[in-house]
């Protein structure tokens, strides 16, 4: 019997047992002997100077070790260059303890270093700081005579500013029959993943650190480390074996990385630092926008004029972009287009990648622009996208590598029910209540990035795969275990896949949905080669019996390998490994995108999301009572982990539509309700059912596993679907998210 | 570090005795509420007087007048799910069921919940303006994002909003709260326990220094046919209320014998206008005759910036919990609106 291969397969998380029963171990759970606690204390005013930081009453406490501040840290890096990390957008990096200066509410200005935590926690709260405080600006709404273009830098190179205009928008826009001007503002969102942002650095001697952060990328903190400090990338390894949650907020390295080392470095003491729930509200975020757009469209439903102008905030020490203004004209054709994005600079840390970043937020207003188009011209919304539906990428007017949206549309609709729709708004009532249907669709990049992989087999004749990438809680250590078995036609239990670690060879940070295809890919490339070696091995054997064969004349299965034609022919690992002296048969190798090949083409994932919602007649209390997204993301490795993927985004759907908002008060210049208990995410009560669908979506040409990444596509289409519901229950456009409830009060 | 010293007391004497000999001690029930303000370094108890042994404040027994007796160390979930109160007084069980989550009303007590500090963001942070945390220094609610604040009973000095749900209904029901002191015991009702802010909002209600909370007295009539708690919230559990609603009512045929009718979340106590409920004496049970109801309960009124809303929600949301009341049997879990 041979191995049944395993990608394809519902696999359950392999780390699952170990995260429900508690014995897997976060960055704050690192026992080292010897351990420090530091405890940050943070600016209480958003812009301005510190006239005096007092820390004689913290330092005098028993147990407080030392108290750091901008006056006594040691010596850093001096220039800005080298605190850039690799997801930095253009500008000068926040450099924490650098001087006197306040940029943000929050900001980290000491750190308190006890014996143990609660005697550092207590300890900050007998710092006493004077300030000098300046005018500040924390709102967008008050800052659009600031907007201007973002300045360019290595971050744009994935966040690319948008296209030039074609045609002529303005004349079209003009002279066409149906036309929609929108206006849409979001909120600033928070992360909030559930583990706190911590670092325990173990200090190994003089220039040597190991470090168990929370992180996206482990080699991006190292190389960041190593930078500021002036240690040797050798002597710096960075652990992230378990990500509780990210979500983006772990792309950069965070402030308690840069203190946690500081100290360990200054003491010569392993030293963690933990930040709260309210501390994390100072990391990055999802920014407040505000977007325009004006669509208009011909008799038969063709867009003709498409703008779409942006104005997202950004801090004002750095150029954070995001691609915004760009969607609608990869998803729908029109021959006359204008496309801005401004950046608006606030008193308020960098924005930092939230989940979709620029895709949701762009598609909730491109999808809602759409929804109110259908409505002038009076044509089924799904209609519409169909009337506009590219058959090759309309803003480069490249083939797709695959393009499976059409299928999306189908299946979800069908599967939800659409064609019951009454287009009348607050034409279906149920009881006491109205029902809105509404449908959106959703756009996401499908990245690939160099990832490089080290594969061997050890003389248990077991396969082992290194690869530094993080698994921040999307299933990539099951996903990669899955690939690599397969490889090799092994059952998962005989393959190691070891990851969340900067000693291993290389990966770019966890973003943009790019993981499966980055290192699974590489693993795909690893294994080719390791397959040759193994097979050239195997032939060297004295008297091999696959001495004549060639690489198409075996397989590689059950541990062994052997003859196409005569499986009863074969080698065994373990044989091939002894011949080699039982050293293990290794090799490194680097996957990488087809880049000259796929230039002719367009990469993208799809979705449609159909949602119902229920608001009460009087009340106007929304629910979302059901709710379906088709995905086109090739293929698809576990169904088990990327459903969850795609719900889990789903409810985030939600929450950003009704739920989710980081409240800036903008007399005090801070947010306002930095916990879980006022920040708020749904509930159970709050979900009801979801259902997702994988569109059959084959792609020979996107990469050799023909895969697309499904962490972030889930969340693109649901907001603007949920909108649109609700408008469709009641007839009222709310054009700001979240949605309150009250707003819908006539 | 933080230190503090813990006493496990067994009897109210010894709780009082202990509260007495120390300004800075505090009781401790749930901790629900203590131990965050504590966290938040907005209360600084010395020595913390834990109740949790005192047998006798953990009963729930009859009045000796009609009435249900419920101790102030019960906790909140115990009390809800108490075939007495389910049986007769399903408005207060409701009203609990509607707060918190699970795990916290496992924890919370019923003397604790008549305590709980107001939830207004700023009164939780200690950097900011807030006459009630520290007064004279402003309110930065006033002009700050006030969606959550009171339109009911406010002052210039403070528009914070009590959060309680369980005290929404025993305002409803018109519970007595016994109390115990050095000045001997006493009996509030309902009505005058929670104060409006005026000018000392950092006084939240008429309980003085040194008293201990025994026992909530439930009178004899508990609306068991027809009430309903209605919670208008973000999103549907584990929020505070921006509006609740606690009607108890008692019919006659379609005519209205008493009725009772609290608001939550709109003042810096349960909101009761009796006169509202005299009108609604002798009256049908129309949706009409609740919205005069409703009027007159939202009478003199004021929003802020971002909680003006709340006025004709709260008025929709009497008429439709009254409407709800005439029907038990339609009501859904989370007190979310139903018919
Ligand atoms: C995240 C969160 C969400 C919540 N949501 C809701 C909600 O939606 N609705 C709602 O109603 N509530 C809600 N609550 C509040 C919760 O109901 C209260 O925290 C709880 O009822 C307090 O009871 P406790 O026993 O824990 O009080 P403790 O925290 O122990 O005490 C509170 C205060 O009362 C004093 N005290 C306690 N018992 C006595 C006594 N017998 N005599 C005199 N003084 C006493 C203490 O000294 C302290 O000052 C929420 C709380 C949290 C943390």
């Amino acid at each position: 019997m041979s191995v049944k291969p395993s990608v394809g397969q519902p696999v359950s998380r392999l780390e699952g047992r170990q995260k429900v029963t508690g014995t897997a171990k976060y960055a704050a759970e690192y026992n080292v002997p010897g351990l420090l606690y530091g405890y940050v204390v943070s600016s209480t005013i958003p812009k301005g100077k510190i006239l005096n930081i007092d820390i004689s009453g913290a330092k005098a406490l028993e147990g407080v070790v030392e108290v750091l501040t901008h006056q006594n840290r040691p010596k850093l890096a001096w220039f800005d260059l080298q605190y850039a990390d690799m997801d930095a957008p253009p500008g000068t990096v926040f450099k924490p303890l650098h001087d006197d200066e306040i940029k943000f509410n929050g900001q980290p200005i000491a750190l308190v270093v006890a014996t143990d935590f609660e005697t550092a926690r207590y300890a900050a709260t007998l710092i006493k700081v004077d300030y000098q405080q300046e005018g500040f600006e924390t709102c967008i709404n008050n800052s659009l005579h600031k907007a201007r273009d973002a300045k360019k830098g290595l971050a744009t190179v994935l966040k690319p500013p948008p296209p030039k205009p074609e045609g002529d928008f303005k004349k079209a826009y003009e002279a066409a029959p149906f036309k929609v001007d929108t206006e849409y503002r979001h909120s600033p969102e928070h992360h909030n993943p559930i583990e706190l942002f911590a670092t325990t650095t173990v200090f190994e001697g003089e220039g040597k650190l190991t470090i168990y952060d929370k992180t996206q990328g482990t080699i991006n903190n190292q190389v960041f480390i190593a930078n500021v400090f002036g240690l040797q990338y050798k002597n710096v390894r960075v652990l992230a074996p378990f990500v509780g949650g990210a979500f983006g907020s772990g792309l950069r390295p965070q402030y308690q990385l840069f203190l946690s080392v500081m100290a360990a470095l200054h003491l010569k003491r392993n030293v963690r630092v933990t930040l709260d729930r309210q501390q994390m509200f100072s990391l990055g975020h999802r920014p407040q926008n505000i977007q325009r757009l004006k669509f208009a469209a011909n008799e038969s439903g063709q867009l003709t004029a498409m703008q779409h102008s942006a104005f997202v905030e950004t801090s004002s020490y750095e150029d954070y972009t995001e691609v915004i203004s760009s969607w609608s004209h990869r998803l729908y054709p029109s021959k006359n287009t204008l496309f801005e994005y401004k950046v608006v600079p606030l008193d308020l840390s960098t924005p930092i990648d939230m989940r979709a970043p620029g895709g949701s937020t762009a598609m909730h207003a491109i999808e809602c622009t759409m929804d109110q188009l259908a409505y002038k011209l009076n044509v089924d919304p799904l209609e519409l996208r169909l009337r506009n539906y590219a058959e090759i990428d309309p803003s480069t007017k490249k083939p797709f590598t695959s393009k499976a949206l059409r299928e999306c549309y189908q299946q979800a609709a069908e599967r939800f029910g659409w064609n019951k729709r009454n287009p009348q708004p607050a034409s279906m009532p149920r009881g006491n209540k109205l029902v809105g249907y509404g449908m959106a669709t959703g756009v996401w990049d499908a990245y690939q990035f160099p990832s490089r992989v080290e594969a061997m087999i050890t003389a248990e004749g077991k396969l082992v795969v290194n690869n530094a990438v993080t698994d921040i809680g999307t299933g990539t250590f099951t996903v990669m275990t899955q690939i690599a078995a397969d490889e090799f036609g092994l059952s998962i239990e005989d393959v190691t896949f070891n990851y969340g670690d900067s000693k291993k060879p290389f990966s770019m940070f966890q973003g943009g949905s790019s993981m499966t295809s980055s290192t699974g890919v590489a693993i795909v490339i690893a294994a080719k080669a390791l397959k040759e070696k193994m097979l050239k091995k195997a032939k060297g054997i004295k008297g091999s019996p696959l001495a004549a064969a060639s690489e198409k004349e075996v397989v590689f299965a059950n541990g062994r390998i052997s003859l196409r034609s005569d499986p009863s022919v074969f080698i065994s690992f373990e044989a091939i490994v002894a011949a080699n002296k039982g050293q293990a048969i290794k090799t490194t190798n680097m996957g990488k995108p087809h880049a000259l090949k796929l230039r002719k083409y367009s990469k993208m994932t799809h979705s449609a999301s159909f949602v119902e919602v229920e608001v009460d007649k009087e009340l106007k209390i929304i629910t979302v009572t059901r709710a379906v997204t088709a995905v086109a993301a090739g293929k698809i490795i576990n169904p088990k982990t990327a459903r969850s993927q795609i719900s889990g985004s789903m409810i985030w759907g939600i929450s950003k539509a009704l739920h989710e908002e980081s409240i800036v008060d903008e007399t005090l210049g801070k947010y306002v309700n930095p916990n879980l208990g006022e920040y708020h995410i749904p509930t159970h009560a709050d979900v009801n059912q979801l259902e997702v669908i994988f569109a059959d979506e084959k792609d020979e040409l996107i990469n050799e596993l023909g895969v697309k990444g499904v962490g972030e596509i889930g969340l693109v289409a649901m907001p603007a679907a949920i909108a649109n519901a609700v408008f469709h229950a009641t007839g009222k456009r709310i054009t700001k998210l979240p949605i309150h409830f009250d707003e819908l009060l006539e | 570090m933080n230190s503090f010293s813990y006493l496990r007391v067994n009897s109210t004497r010894e709780a009082l005795n202990a509260v007495a000999a120390d300004s800075g001690a505090s009781f401790i029930a749930g901790g629900t509420n203590l131990i965050d303000l504590w966290k938040y370094d907005l209360s600084h108890p010395d020595l913390l007087i834990d109740l949790n042994q005192v047998d006798d404040l953990k009963a729930l027994k009859s009045t000796g007048t009609g009435g249900v007796r419920l101790g102030a160390l019960l906790s909140n979930a115990d009390t809800a799910y108490h075939p007495v109160i389910e049986s007769r007084y399903p408005l207060l069980s409701k009203a609990i069921l509607a707060g918190a989550s699970a795990q916290i009303r496992n924890m919370a007590t019923n003397g604790g919940n008549l305590l709980q500090r107001t939830r207004c963001y700023y009164f939780y942070d200690a950097n900011s303006p807030c006459n009630k945390r520290s007064p004279g220094s402003g309110c930065s609610a006033l002009k700050g994002y006030n969606r959550i604040h009171a339109i009911l009973g406010a002052s210039e000095e403070c528009i914070a909003v009590f959060p309680s749900d369980m005290c929404v209904g025993l305002a409803a029901l018109g519970a007595v709260i016994n109390i115990v002191g050095p000045n001997g015991d006493r009996r509030i009702p309902f009505a005058d326990f929670h104060r409006l802010p005026g000018d000392r909002p950092d006084i939240d209600n008429t309980l003085k220094k040194g008293e201990l909370i025994t026992s909530i007295d439930l009178p004899a009539k508990g609306f068991e046919k027809n009430y309903s708690y209605l919670k208008l919230r973000d999103r549907h559990s584990y929020a505070f209320a921006l509006v609740s609603v606690a009607t108890g009512l008692e019919l006659e045929g379609e005519i209205i014998k008493d009725a009772r009718i609290a608001l939550g979340g709109v003042s810096h106590k349960p909101w009761r206008v009796p006169e509202a409920e005299d009108l609604l004496r002798g009256k049908a049970v129309t949706p009409e005759n609740f919205a005069q109801a409703a009027d007159l309960i939202l009478q003199g009124a004021k929003g802020y910036k971002y909680n003006q809303f709340k006025i004709e929600l709260a008025k929709r949301a009497i008429v439709r919990n009254c409407m709800m009341a005439l029907d038990p049997s339609t009501q859904r879990p989370g007190a979310q609106p139903s018919l």
